[in-house]
């Protein structure tokens, strides 16, 4: 197991498991693949060459315009939140110590949820406003579930507690909103909380690639400190992590990516559940594998809308798709271990 | 509500049994005095007050007056079907939540709520049901169906343990949502009915509704109580349980049928209510300790006082305009549930 690729740029080193790169790379591959099919086919067909050659900048008029402004910003949508996602999930997994443990799980969707709701359905806002909305309600959440949480260090049992606590009262208040708002307004509510990139612009792109983009310094620095804090607060302290600052930067990290995915795409069910734990059984590696857990999102959510747009008769929201996969994944495991005899949990 | 809890036992040991049983004695009388204090204000308290002492004349004296016909007809079949719905949710919970041995389970989550709303999407989008009475039967069903798929998924040919069922529960409730999102968005017409069941609300319930869920009510409050010492065997574990007499894979079982029972009976006849079976359990455990039996008892006290206050409260903040009970039980409940979380170690059971 000593087999690991070491990158060194001056005091910076990076420690890479090979099994692990070979893997992520697959993925990122057949995502990019997908995504390729994604923008040649619809309404619409254009042929492959004419896809690489719209979006390198020598197509025609009508097919760059048709693949540029159309199609491309969904399927780039599609893709960076399902690498956010599934780095949320893997960071939240490792710290909750739970392979349960996703954003959602905590209450923070519904955060989100509410904000964007309030913006649409109070303030008559729409576009980036819902965004900016649905941005401010997930972090505020948080705050207040981490505030409730803390005593003498935030344990990760007591976050679930209050995220539960807390979510039951905003999802109570967005049905409220859902019950009181025009019929119209509810719809387009309803549809924006099952989760979906049909609308994405290259300002959606612009806002999740940008908090990627940002991220990823400390996203690097920090992230390799999860596989310590795994181990235990004391034995994290003696091998000289500040546990409590780690664990804070870490979920901020977390908690922003997923907030800015939800506020891009609405609230996607299970990909930040199940993609890092699919990429762990993939990789066979331990503890969190956030590169691979980004890679398999991507893959997810491509397929997902992939599936959603071409294998189905009815041009289905992503998160329609995720959340049926999410299902079925789950049956699965079920059904797996009925057939081995033994138990999961 | 929770006033009465009584301070922690002293460090010195206290004469067996004593302590608890007095604090149980105070926790039963209070909790049986909000009880009726809430179901008094419940037939008094609306868009139209009616003093205690009209309600108490036309009660046995029914005189054709208006006061008479909205207390027989209103007041009346909506505070019964409140004390049911809230002592059944009680239970449900006080059950689930001694069989997985966790006091965070909540009934909801063997996906009983979710298999009520499927039913009920069938029934407004593809029947073209439009009346409440008319979705009970519907909401039934595809709550039996669903606890069925889930048993058989969780179960896997063998008694399923809850855990599993929990997860089982989670696989399908995530499918079956989503399908009827996929309905509900390409049809409004429905989605407006369903947004408004989805709610959970006991207006416009009247005796129609209570005589249909009535009898599995019944059954199903009946068969709760009767489970406790079974749960309290169960409490020792498996192997003690054995040893003691006890047959936990029966025993297991009957507790899930029960929670189907009545939750399914409730989501049918009210729609979803979140918490209260989270909750009530909860706090009801704070109050009279670990024995289940009293547990049970406690929550069938506590569960519809609770849900008698959350819907009269629902009728005057917003007056003359209700707000839904099942709203008011989450805001009330949130706020409760953080501050006894944070205020206990809380453990496993």
């Amino acid at each position: 197991m000593n087999a690991h690729l070491v990158l060194r740029i001056g005091p910076w080193s990076l420690r890479l498991r090979p099994r692990t790169v070979v893997v992520s790379s697959l993925l990122v591959a057949a995502a990019l693949a997908l995504a390729v099919v994604n923008l040649s086919t619809g309404d619409f067909p254009v042929p492959f060459p004419d896809v690489l050659r719209s979006l390198f900048g020598s197509a025609s008029d009508g097919t760059a315009y048709v693949v540029r402004e159309l199609r491309l910003p969904r399927v780039a949508v599609a893709m960076l939140v399902g690498a956010a996602l599934g780095i949320s999930g893997a960071i939240f997994q490792s710290l909750t110590r739970n392979p349960l443990g996703s954003p959602d799980f905590i209450g923070l969707t519904v955060g989100a949820a509410t904000g964007a709701l309030v913006v649409m359905l109070l303030l008559g806002g729409s576009g980036l406003s819902v965004a900016a909305g649905a941005l401010i309600g997930c972090l505020i959440t948080f705050g207040v579930i981490y505030l409730l949480a803390f005593r003498r260090g935030a344990q990760p049992v007591r976050l679930v507690l209050m995220g539960i606590g807390v979510s039951t009262m905003l999802a109570a208040f967005d049905t409220l909103l859902i019950v009181r708002a025009k019929l119209e307004e509810a719809m387009e509510a309803q549809r924006w909380l099952i989760g979906s990139v049909n609308t994405s612009t290259m300002v959606e792109v612009a806002l999740i690639g940008g908090a990627l983009l940002v991220l990823l310094p400390p996203l690097v620095r920090y992230g390799r400190e999860l596989e310590m804090l795994s181990l235990g607060d004391e034995a994290a302290i003696a091998h000289g992590i500040r546990a409590e600052r780690s664990r804070l930067v870490l979920a901020v990290i977390s908690v922003t990516l997923a907030a800015v995915a939800t506020a891009v795409a609405g609230p996607i069910a299970f990909v930040a559940l199940a993609a890092p734990q699919l990429a762990s059984r993939l990789t066979r590696a331990p503890g969190a594998n956030i590169g691979a857990a980004a890679a398999m999102g991507a893959f997810l959510l491509t397929a997902s809308d992939w599936i959603g747009r071409r294998v189905l008769p009815l041009d289905l929201p992503v998160g329609v798709v995720t959340a049926a996969l999410g299902g079925l994944y789950l049956t699965w495991l079920l059904a797996g271990e009925w057939r081995r005899g033994r138990q999961l949990l | 509500m929770l006033t009465a809890v009584s301070p922690a036992p002293t460090e010195t040991a206290p004469p067996p049994r004593s302590a608890p049983r007095r604090r149980a004695t105070v926790g039963v009388a209070a909790a049986a005095g909000l009880l009726l204090a809430a179901v008094v204000l419940s037939v008094a308290v609306g868009t139209r007050w009616i003093d205690p002492a009209t309600v108490w004349h036309v009660l046995w004296h029914p005189d054709g007056s208006q006061e008479s016909a909205i207390v027989h007809d209103v007041r009346i079949p909506r505070t019964l079907l409140a004390v049911a719905v809230g002592a059944a949710l009680g239970l449900a919970g006080a059950v689930m939540q001694a069989l997985t041995r966790n006091p965070l389970a909540e009934p909801g989550l063997l996906g009983v709520n979710t298999g009520a709303a499927t039913g009920v999407v069938v029934a407004i989008a593809f029947v073209g049901t439009n009346s409440l009475g008319g979705y009970v039967w519907f909401a039934f069903a595809g709550a039996g169906l669903l606890s069925v798929a889930v048993f058989v998924l969780g179960g896997a040919g063998r008694v399923p343990t809850p855990d599993r069922l929990v997860l089982a529960g989670v696989a399908v409730d995530a499918v079956l949502s989503m399908l009827i999102w996929t309905v509900l968005m390409t049809r409004p017409d429905s989605f407006l009915r369903y947004r408004h069941w989805d709610v959970g609300s006991l207006t416009d319930r009247g005796y129609d509704v209570l005589g249909q869920v009535a009898p599995f009510l019944v059954l199903g409050i009946a068969a709760a109580l009767l489970l406790g010492r079974g749960l309290n065997a169960l409490a020792l574990g498996d192997d003690a349980a054995k040893a003691v007499g006890a047959r936990p894979g029966r025993i297991r079982l009957a507790g899930m049928v029960v929670v189907t029972l009545l939750c399914g009976a409730v989501t049918a006849a009210v729609g979803p209510i979140a918490f209260l079976g989270l909750a009530v359990p909860f706090a009801a455990r704070l109050l009279v300790g670990a024995d289940n039996r009293a547990i049970l008892a406690m929550s069938m006290l506590i569960g519809p006082g609770i849900f008698v206050i959350a819907d009269v409260l629902g009728r005057v903040v917003v007056a003359p305009s209700e707000l839904q009970v099942g709203i008011v039980t989450a805001v009330i409940g949130g706020p409760v549930f953080i501050a006894l979380c944070r205020r206990r170690r809380v453990g496993v059971l």
